[in-house]
């Protein structure tokens, strides 16, 4: 059998090999390009009046963003005080107590569907659950909305976490008398800490940078925070207000919450992926 | 000598009087696990009871009307749909040819250290929050796509009736573009596992008989992984159909249905994103809430797909990060 010559597919090789490269590239290029924008866009906007001030009127100089700075810190800190208690538990049952039986593989599953339902539904479901109810928007609603999207990220990453740590760890401990939950609290718990500390920092990342769910349940406020059962400042809901808006003073806010919001997010980000990568190595 | 005694743990001897503790412990996170179906199933029950009223009062109609007018209360959900399913075909096909070759990049050509840079630079383009990527997008992506992208396509291939009209820059392909970079990490991001996961012995062989590199791409590691491949895809649906904060800054918000795609539009998301808040009506707010059924709907059967694919490939797959 005569071999095809080689000369037109090394050349497809080649064409593939570069478009690969090309594609790659582009995928840094937007997040260069992004980061650029943010920097060149936003950086002017971070002065100390951004950090220590309310919101001014359009128009009138010297307005910041003390509020919602503040209001995006509650809410990611009460969403997270919300929803890593029951995440650990959650995932301390798919892990450790439910390997293989059916009840864990719903709750997996359901948590993998969870993950991927799309924010906004998770808004309209406490726009229905707690505003509707009570009446009025709230910064208690938005955390709880914030939590709902928090608590599988920590359950999956929690349990990923757990299977990580050796049975003879487990095993010593029971044999030594000690009953379960203590060996989960103080042994298995203890060896899994830096990955159990990389799904929170993950899940924290994951809510903070949020928009949509917040829309119907926190909304936002040009006030100083009074009160959970308020309507809650912050920056992701100023942004969508602030860039949709003609007023050029408030788009270079926005932008400055933006480049803010951003980088918090990334360092994150980063610090889980660091967390995580020492305790692999 | 060490004796048993002094290994066991201090508080042996108190726990020994709490039979129950174990017991209530397992009970305690078998109740947190069952929080999150829970969640779903309370979604679900919670998004047909308020959409209720509109779909009593529309019927089926709802899902094909592409009328959408609070001020004589009629509704349709058709023009939302159809810009939530154009705009994820449009970021799909952008997304999945271009995550297949990074993949082969980031596993077959790359040297390690620049693999595990590029993979990670590309990792993270999936934390950025939406709401820049829709920042972005309006105020930098959109200006240069009216410039040069749409301009050059309108008059090459201004014939199709899919790139006629004035060049906005908002609108449907613009909204394409920004998703599919936004779910090229999660599609990459799998497809890279599959690669990776194949066995070498496969892809030896057929170097071995003088396969290039993108024949053993193209002939053995994508049939070997099209499961995993194809379970990537549809989790990449997934997010796209539900993206709504950079869709709704660029996507136009009009409903209306056009071919053309630099024409304005909307999707369900976006629709939600922008009118829930204004919306006073009862009837007006009950059929927003239909188009969040939808949307969960669409996205829940998208995910059972993906589920089922994607675990033959992880066993009891991990969360990506």
């Amino acid at each position: 059998m005569k071999p095809r010559p080689a000369t037109g597919r090394r050349l497809l090789n080649q064409l593939v090999n570069i478009v690969a490269t090309l594609a790659a590239g582009s995928g840094i290029i937007i997040l260069l390009w992004i980061a650029f924008i943010l920097a060149y866009k936003g950086l002017p906007a971070l002065n100390l009046d951004f950090f220590l001030h309310l919101p001014a009127p359009p128009m009138i100089p010297g307005g910041g963003l003390a509020n919602a700075i503040l209001g995006t810190l509650l809410l990611t800190l009460l969403a997270t005080v919300l929803a890593v208690p029951v995440g650990l538990l959650a995932g301390v049952c798919l892990g450790e107590f439910g390997h293989q039986s059916r009840l864990a593989d719903l709750c997996r599953f359901a948590a993998n569907v969870l993950t991927g339902m799309p924010s906004i539904i998770v808004g309209i479901f406490v726009y229905g659950l707690l505003v509707l109810t009570m009446g009025k928007f709230s910064g208690l609603a938005g955390a709880v909305a914030l939590a709902i999207i928090m608590l599988p990220v920590v359950a999956r990453t929690t349990e990923d976490m757990l299977r990580m740590v050796p049975d003879p760890l487990r095993e010593s401990a029971l044999a030594l008398g000690a009953p379960r939950w203590r060996v989960t609290v103080s042994i298995v718990f203890r060896a899994a800490r830096a990955g159990i500390l990389t799904g929170i920092l993950l899940g924290v990342a994951r809510v903070s940078g949020e928009t949509a769910p917040l829309l119907f349940t926190a909304l936002n406020s040009p006030y100083m925070i009074s009160s959970l059962l308020e309507p809650m400042p912050n920056l992701t809901v100023t942004i969508f207000n602030y860039a949709m808006s003609p007023y050029e003073d408030w788009q270079r806010l926005a932008w400055g919450a933006s480049l803010l919001i951003t980088a918090g997010v990334l360092i994150l980000n980063i610090l889980a992926r660091g967390i995580f990568g020492e305790r692999r190595s | 000598m060490l004796q048993v005694k002094d290994l066991a743990l201090p508080s042996a001897k108190r726990t020994r009087i709490r039979p129950y503790a174990d017991t209530i412990f397992t009970w305690l996170t078998v109740a947190a696990a069952l929080v999150v179906p829970s969640i779903i199933v309370a979604i679900f029950w919670e998004l047909l009871t308020l959409s209720w009223p509109a779909l009593q009062k529309f019927g089926w109609r709802f899902f094909i009307t592409e009328v959408w007018n609070p001020v004589t209360q009629e509704f349709g959900a058709a023009s939302s749909i159809y810009g939530t399913v154009m705009s994820t075909i449009i970021a799909m096909v952008l997304a999945v040819p271009m995550s297949i070759v990074i993949a082969l990049f980031l596993v077959e050509l790359a040297p390690p250290t620049v693999s595990k840079v590029v993979g990670n630079l590309i990792e993270l383009l999936a934390a950025i929050p939406s709401i820049i990527y829709g920042m972005w997008g309006l105020f930098i992506l959109a200006p240069f796509m009216a410039r040069y992208v749409q301009p050059f396509l309108g008059k090459y291939f201004g014939f199709l009736p899919l790139f006629s009209g004035p060049p906005m820059g908002i609108g449907m392909l613009t909204a394409g573009i920004i998703l599919a970079f936004m779910i090229l990490p999660f599609i990459t991001a799998i497809c890279r596992d599959v690669f990776a996961l194949v066995p070498a012995v496969l892809k030896e062989s057929g170097y071995g008989v003088g396969a290039t590199t993108w024949e053993v791409t193209y002939k053995i590691t994508i049939p070997y992984g099209s499961v995993g491949i194809l379970g990537g895809i549809f989790l990449g649906l997934g997010r796209a159909l539900g993206e709504t904060m950079a869709v709704t800054f660029v996507i136009g918000n009009t409903h209306k249905i056009s071919l053309s795609l630099f024409a304005p539009g909307n999707s369900i998301a976006s629709s939600l994103a922008n009118e829930f808040a204004e919306a006073t009506e009862p009837i007006y707010l009950s059929s927003l809430i239909a188009l969040g059924l939808v949307l969960f709907v669409f996205t829940f059967l998208v995910q059972v797909i993906s589920q089922g694919m994607l675990r033959r490939l992880y066993k009891g797959w991990s969360l990506k990060i």
